[in-house]
């Protein structure tokens, strides 16, 4: 805990020097309001409209984490039929980086005429941007093993689902979490740009990404600071919890999650 | 099952005294690149020889051990193992790499459980037992709750011992695995490995890069020459069993040792002269 304290001192301490600096620089240089408000109009403004900022941050959510999940069900699938073959690979990976080339904001539009605004259009909007990093991640991870570790389970007569669930598969964990940091990122990413084309204006039911948008357009530039911080906050929310479970799985016994030596 | 009809077995299967327990005769083995690493290579082991290759780099030493496996298939000539084929043979072998090889995701417990699990017919804490009396066979009781990377090199080594004795093999296939050590705790582990052949009684094919640890081994040093690889010398090692770490200063086995290097020295600067 006090090593915890520590670590997260040095972080806090930037923040309050550049909130600081911030304030003086919009009083020093009396900078309008509508271009760079001051740090504590934005925290009025999020205070002040905190009903819709919440619900708008909820929306936001369940969007980024519904299309998320969805991604990290479909990447493993799609992943461990990848994993089976250099033939299956060879025929489907460059349609799977179609995923990551195609700009999202050109299939936008088509999904909203084929799917209606609202959710459903949001939440697939998601689910095809987080994932590629899972799909090219995890398939990295399966084929990957040590050509001695697959002899070992060869003089063991393992069979191909023993070689998958007791090998490959705790193998590439260390490769998936890295696909789940870079989609949980991209998951926020993917529920804002969504709103931008597929948003319900309806009261209540407009997530960050509408609200900036509206914000935007009335000048509300103090509210829609507190709606750009909100949404790196969510953002920052996804990336920790994915964080915590690549510790609770991997601490035991991968580098990358393990304490670094004291020197 | 019944047993083979008595006309059967005496046309075709030898007494068991007679047949070697591996015979490898006319191997030749080609990459699909050209290189003949093998050609032409016979030879036979009988139960509970210790039979060591040493040789150049490139003579097929590892290649050999792969075909025996059956890992890798040979290009010409014929493996039996206990009169079968090499991959019907697998339940009666385990193989023990150069690097330890462990599941860095599993403890010391259960990488050692790993062959039985993957075998089958086990209950969890029959091989968790087994796994406890290989422990203290190798002297790791201590650790069994660490993981991999807690462990030094030597002791990932032992790790990977017990791992293969685990299964009760018949035939142990090892391909340099003392090769990263340093020479004290290659030493200590040489003797263990002699230990614990005396009280298991498997037979064995060593692949090695050090005369004394393969003369301190084995019944026999089988020496190959590279390009193709080839058996060059069949030396027979007289010394009983068990042999102490004494043996190490004996003048009949500083003797041998230095058979030995002189037949790799002429294989290196051979009638053509030169490294090969």
């Amino acid at each position: 805990m006090k090593r915890f304290l520590s670590q997260l001192g040095w972080p806090i301490g930037v923040f309050v020097v550049v909130m600081v600096a911030w304030h003086l620089a919009t009083k020093v240089f009396e900078i309008p309001a509508y271009i760079l408000p001051d740090p504590l109009r934005v925290l009025g403004a999020g205070l002040e409209k905190r009903a819709n900022l919440f619900s708008a941050v909820r929306i936001s959510a369940a969007e980024a984490g519904l299309g998320f999940v969805a991604s990290v069900v479909g990447g493993v699938l799609v992943a461990f039929v990848l994993a089976q073959s250099v033939v299956i690979r060879r025929c489907m990976f460059p349609y799977t980086i179609l995923l990551q080339t195609v700009p999202i904001l050109a299939v936008a539009p088509l999904i909203l005429m084929w799917f209606g605004s609202g959710l459903r259009s949001i939440i697939l909007i998601v689910f095809i941007i987080c994932l590629f990093p899972i799909i090219a991640n995890t398939t990295q991870g399966l084929i990957s093993v040590d050509r001695n570790l697959l002899d070992l389970f060869r003089m063991g007569n393992a069979s191909r689902a023993q070689t998958l669930s007791k090998l490959r598969f705790p193998h590439a964990i260390p490769n998936f979490f890295v696909g789940l940091r870079i989609s949980s990122g991209l998951s926020v990413i993917g529920a804002f740009t969504g709103e931008m084309f597929a948003s319900s204006s309806a009261v209540g039911e407009g997530g960050l990404g509408y609200s900036i948008i509206y914000a935007n357009s009335q000048l509300q530039t103090d509210y829609l600071f507190a709606l750009v911080i909100a949404c790196a906050a969510l953002g920052s929310c996804f990336f920790f919890t994915v964080v915590f479970f690549e510790w609770l799985f991997l601490h035991h016994w991968h580098a990358s999650a393990m304490r670094p030596d004291p020197e | 099952m019944t047993a083979p009809l008595p006309t059967l077995a005496a046309i075709e299967v030898p007494g068991p005294g007679t047949r070697p327990f591996v015979s490898v005769t006319g191997l030749t083995k080609r990459f699909s690149n050209g290189v003949t690493v093998l050609d032409d290579v016979s030879l036979d082991l009988a139960r509970g020889d210790f039979v060591s290759l040493i040789g150049p780099s490139g003579c097929g030493k590892s290649t050999l051990l792969k075909l025996v496996s059956g890992l890798s298939p040979a290009s010409g000539g014929g493996i039996t193992v206990d009169g079968m084929t090499p991959e019907n043979a697998r339940e009666l072998m385990s193989f023990i790499f150069q690097d330890a090889t462990l599941l860095p995701w599993r403890t010391v417990i259960g990488n050692i459980v790993l062959g039985l699990e993957l075998e089958g017919g086990t209950t969890r804490s029959q091989r968790r037992a087994k796994a406890v009396e290989l422990l203290g066979l190798v002297g790791l009781s201590d650790v069994a709750d660490h993981y991999p990377r807690q462990l030094s090199g030597g002791m990932k080594m032992r790790v990977s011992i017990a791992r293969a004795l685990a299964t009760r093999p018949k035939l142990l296939l090892m391909d340099e695995p003392f090769g990263a050590l340093d020479e004290m705790t290659r030493d200590h582990l040489n003797e263990e490995l002699l230990r614990l052949r005396e009280e298991q009684k498997w037979t064995a094919l060593f692949v090695t890069h050090s005369v004394a640890e393969a003369v301190f081994l084995s019944t026999r040093v089988v020496v190959l020459q590279a390009g193709p690889g080839r058996i060059r010398r069949d030396i027979a090692i007289p010394f009983p069993f068990p042999r102490l770490p004494d043996l190490r200063s004996d003048p009949a086995y500083l003797d041998l040792v230095g058979q030995v290097s002189q037949a790799l020295r002429d294989i290196c600067i051979g009638p053509k002269g030169g490294e090969t």
